[in-house]
């Protein structure tokens, strides 16, 4: 208590007359944090690299070319070619917009039903809180990569078109996430609507819909910023495993996981690495930038769950 | 005579303590077990007791932030806990609270602006223009400046923060300002800044205020009149001049006399009490006192006091007076 | 004769992500055996971490004892090996702080809490240690000491616990104890009880007391010597009779104005105006003076002295700086 006292009086240093901002002061934090500013760098550089080098290419990336099966790299394919010849670099490309388009629809979704349905529970509780959360509940008893397994074999069963299949993936993804969302959310809510200010808010006799709007959610959201920078990389895992066992996106779409199927056999494993550490290498490097940019956010946005 | 502003009559409130897995209720908490006091308009009384004694329960119950058990809660002669929720929202702002804790008072999203004017904008009592004049007044009026109003609650210290606090119930100008222990959380020389404030507002506003503390020496610079509190039960009420040189009950004797008083070498005569506050959960019998009370006799374990009127307006709940 | 404790020049500082703030900037006192002096103070004046700082209790890399000289009999304690400063805290010397519940070992009895230091530094046996811990807890007044030496923590009140933490502090018979703000987590009632025990304590034990304190009868009612502390550093100290009477320094007497007496009602208290400082941002100035009533252009530009004022009162204070030369 006593170092905090003096360290509060050292924080409340300002300048004067200038009109602060929450998001100003958080960002500065944040560029303090080298790690997460190189996390947030990385991310960056693999989103241009993907959505803008493709543009520069000269292959597409279903071009078959029956001529150039598995050759390794070399200057006019830096990453290679695939068993059809497909320019390897083309299509680690092509596959990161398809992944990262899938982690962050899918992280966007189910943080909306997340924060949604956690915020509904939390405010209303009761009856409407039971309901949610016992469908939480019971979602979240039931381990997810199996139940995605499931999810993906009905979608190959019921022959859904490959065009679909990206958007249901996203859906899927969706729905066994919110849960841990809306649980998070429930419970700050449960925790915020005990605080002191709240009662304060009652007491002023502000109506529910403000109280709602302007003093629970705005202390929700740096929770939910920095739980859905985590979830995007969680995401874009699944989604990964799922194309590897041939459950979520189909080729010829290319996405990081079916890339890495392509090598499936030991002799491509061993003989042509060029066909799986690209997408491996992608893989890895992002969900691990987006996972240390999402703790340098946390750092700085919610400091009590530090740790 | 005017009219009486506030009339809280044989107020109780029992929190019920559950055990095991289905919540059953196996005992109460008698946080307010029978409380009755009258307010005037610009009147202050002040609610003094220990930590348990239920005071801040009262100020709660009175504004209804927790739901009575018994009793009766009377302002401007309607009764609060009758009222529908839209009635209640609409009374809310001409009674005020303010914390004892100026840091979690205030939301740690919202510039103290917003805080301050939000609640005028809501209930429709200004226009934006209006209001953000309103605000830089009451935060000149409360010893802030026009700058701070798009600051943020963490870059203001303790005392600013509870100033900002007096001024988002002062806006809404309120006939009844309920204050519970808005000065023990701040330092010594800030302290004395809030107290001049509350009774500068008070003369300038003709204020009431219910002033819930544990500190003497506050309540007796603030107040007029003064109830002791004791596990839950009020045990002794007077002006505050009868009060502190007459205390009628053991209780309050002890509680004058353990004050320390920043004169050195006093020789004062201190009553030393025996033991431990007693849980709410499980009070005494008889007279709640009886177990610390140095006078206690053999009635007191078994009949409860009667609170009655010992001398003019000095209502008092002991056996011995 | 020698003092139990002398404290010279001390340095504390915290960093912090805006700055390095000397949260104890200078200081010096000291306590002789058998006396009490309290360190009186508002929050962030530094009185807690100048005790912290005597037990070793200041964690780097956040905070830092950075000079000065701490003798206590015939060790400094800044230059003390952890183990040493172990043997001789809680042993010679003991503290107690704020909030008890927090200085407890939740899954402990409190009989096994007490026993511990008695074994480790008095090298007592279990079942010796375990008679003693009943009697200690019997001398702090509670009854039935049996049955809360097989206690937890959470079973017991504020006012037993920060007993309990008495009965722990005295049990090696320490020959100073720091007791940091003790009984202001407590009502009144209970706080008469622990300071009438903590005086008893010292009478029969002839320990020194050094209590840090923001209640200013607290101060009165135990002192015998009072150090005034502001951002940082002493303004002024003296013995307590003198200090109270005549307190020198503006801050000291604006302070004892602006506390309510009881039975001594005014229609209007006196206020400082104003708030202490950002520690951040001090330079060499009286650290006072913005909220000062006699501020003069010297206490803007330079930083006074603690001088000698006669009658055994320091204060730093240029208002007196003319007197204490021509003394």
């Amino acid at each position: 208590m006593r170092v905090e006292t003096v360290l509060t009086k050292a924080s409340t240093k300002r300048s004067r007359e200038r009109r602060s901002s929450l998001l100003g002061q958080s960002l500065r934090k944040l560029m303090h944090n080298k790690l997460a500013v190189a996390g947030f760098a990385v991310v960056v550089f693999m989103t241009l690299l993907c959505f803008i080098g493709p543009l520069f290419s000269p292959y597409t990336d279903n071009k078959i070319n029956m001529a150039m099966m598995n050759k390794a790299p070399s200057l006019k394919h830096w990453l290679g070619t695939d068993a059809l010849g497909r320019d390897i670099m083309t299509r680690v490309m092509q596959a990161g917009r398809i992944s990262l388009t899938v982690g962050l629809a899918s992280m966007l979704l189910s943080v909306f039903l997340g924060a949604l349905l956690g915020a509904i529970s939390g405010y209303y509780r009761g009856i409407t809180d039971q309901i949610i959360m016992r469908i939480a509940d019971l979602l979240m008893t039931v381990p997810n990569l199996p139940l995605l397994f499931i999810f993906g074999a009905m979608l190959s069963e019921w022959k859904v078109p490959t065009d679909y299949r990206m958007y249901l993936v996203m859906l899927m993804l969706s729905a066994v996430n919110w849960p841990g969302m809306a649980r998070m959310v429930r419970g700050q809510m449960l925790s915020l609507r005990e605080r002191e200010f709240m009662q304060a808010a009652e007491v002023l006799g502000l109506r529910p819909r403000r109280k709602l709007l302007h003093h629970l959610l705005p202390n929700i959201v740096p929770l939910l910023i920095v739980m859905a920078t985590l979830n995007i990389g969680g995401a874009i895992l699944s989604e990964s495993v799922l194309s590897f066992f041939g459950l979520g996106v189909m080729p010829p779409t290319p996405t990081w996981g079916n890339m890495i199927d392509a090598a499936n056999n030991m002799i491509d494993f061993q003989n042509h690495p060029w066909l799986w550490i690209p997408p491996g290498v992608s893989i890895f490097a992002t969900v691990i930038a987006i996972n240390i940019f999402g703790d340098g956010l946390r750092d700085v946005l919610d400091p009590k769950q530090k740790r | 005579m005017s009219e009486v502003l506030l009339e809280v009559n044989h107020l109780k409130k029992y929190f019920p303590v559950t055990q095991g897995l289905f919540g059953r209720t196996t005992s109460q908490v008698k946080a307010v077990d029978d409380i009755s006091l009258t307010l005037q308009p610009g009147e202050t009384f002040g609610l003094v007791g220990e930590s348990g004694s239920g005071k801040s329960t009262v100020g709660r119950t009175i504004l209804r932030l927790t739901d009575k058990t018994a009793g009766e809660v009377k302002f401007k002669g309607v009764d609060l806990h009758a009222l529908s929720p839209a009635e209640l929202r609409k009374l809310r702002p001409q009674m005020q609270l303010i914390f004892q804790d100026p840091y979690s008072a205030l939301n740690p999203r919202i510039r103290v602006g917003d805080a301050i004017g939000e609640a005028l904008l809501d209930h429709g009592l200004a226009t934006k223009a209006e209001a953000r004049e309103l605000v830089l007044e009451t935060l000149t009026a409360c010893g802030l400046s026009a700058y701070h109003i798009d600051r943020f609650p963490h870059e203001f210290s303790g005392g600013q923060r509870q100033r900002i606090g007096i001024a988002r119930a002062l806006i809404l100008n309120p006939d009844l300002i309920i204050a519970d222990e808005p000065v023990s959380a701040l330092d010594v020389s800030i302290q004395a800044q809030i107290i001049n404030l509350f009774s500068k507002l008070q003369h300038s506003k003709g204020l009431a205020y219910l002033f819930i503390s544990h500190d003497l020496s506050v309540v007796e610079h603030l107040c007029d009149r003064i109830g002791v509190m004791y596990l839950g039960s009020m045990v002794e009420t007077a002006s505050r001049d009868e009060l502190f040189r007459h205390p009628l009950h053991p209780y309050t004797k002890a509680l004058l006399s353990a004050v320390p008083v920043p004169i050195p070498k006093l020789k004062r005569e201190r009553i030393v009490l025996k033991g431990d506050i007693p849980s709410p959960t499980n009070p005494p019998s008889g007279c709640k006192f009886h177990t610390r009370c140095p006078l206690a006799v053999e009635r007191c374990k078994a009949e409860i006091p009667l609170f009655r009127e010992a001398g003019a307006g000095h209502f008092v709940a002991c056996h011995l007076v | 004769m020698k003092p139990l404790l002398k404290v010279e020049n001390l340095h504390t500082e915290f960093r912090t992500d805006e700055g390095t703030v000397k949260a104890v900037d200078g200081i010096s006192f000291q306590v002789r055996a058998g006396e009490t002096v309290c360190i009186v103070g508002e929050s962030g004046c530094g009185k807690s971490v100048t005790a912290m700082s005597m037990m070793g209790l200041v964690e780097e890399p956040a905070g830092k004892v950075t000079g000065g000289a701490i003798a206590f009999g015939d060790d400094d304690l800044l230059r003390l090996g952890k183990h040493e400063l172990r043997t001789i805290r809680g042993h010679e010397m003991a503290m107690i702080f704020q909030e008890p519940m927090s200085s407890l070992n939740p899954v402990l009895k409190i009989g096994e809490q007490i026993m511990e230091p008695l074994m480790l530094h008095l090298k007592l046996k279990k079942k010796e240690a375990a008679a003693r811990a009943v009697e200690l807890i019997r001398q702090v007044g509670i009854s039935r000491p049996e049955q809360i030496a097989g206690s937890y923590p959470h079973e017991l009140s504020g006012g037993m616990l920060q007993r309990i933490m008495i009965a722990i502090a005295v049990s090696c018979s320490p020959k100073l104890l720091i007791a940091d703000e003790p009984t202001t987590a407590l009502d009144v009632t209970i706080q008469a009880q622990i300071l009438d025990m903590l005086r008893t304590f010292k009478e029969s034990s002839g320990m020194s007391l050094l209590l840090i304190t923001h209640d200013l009868g607290v101060v009165a009612e135990m002192a015998d010597y009072v150090i005034v502390m502001y951002s940082g550093k002493i303004v002024e100290e003296g013995e307590v009779t003198a200090l109270f009477a005549n307190p020198k320094h503006p801050y000291t007497q604006g302070l004892l104005k602006s506390k309510p007496v009881m039975g001594q009602r005014t229609e209007e208290l006196y206020s400082i105006p104003g708030q202490v400082p950002d520690p951040l941002d001090l330079t060499p100035s009286c650290y006072f003076h913005d909220r000062c009533e006699h501020c003069m252009d010297v206490c803007v530009s330079r930083e006074p002295l603690l001088q000698p004022l006669g009658n055994g009162q320091k204060a730093a204070c240029w208002l007196y700086e003319e007197a204490a030369i021509h003394v």
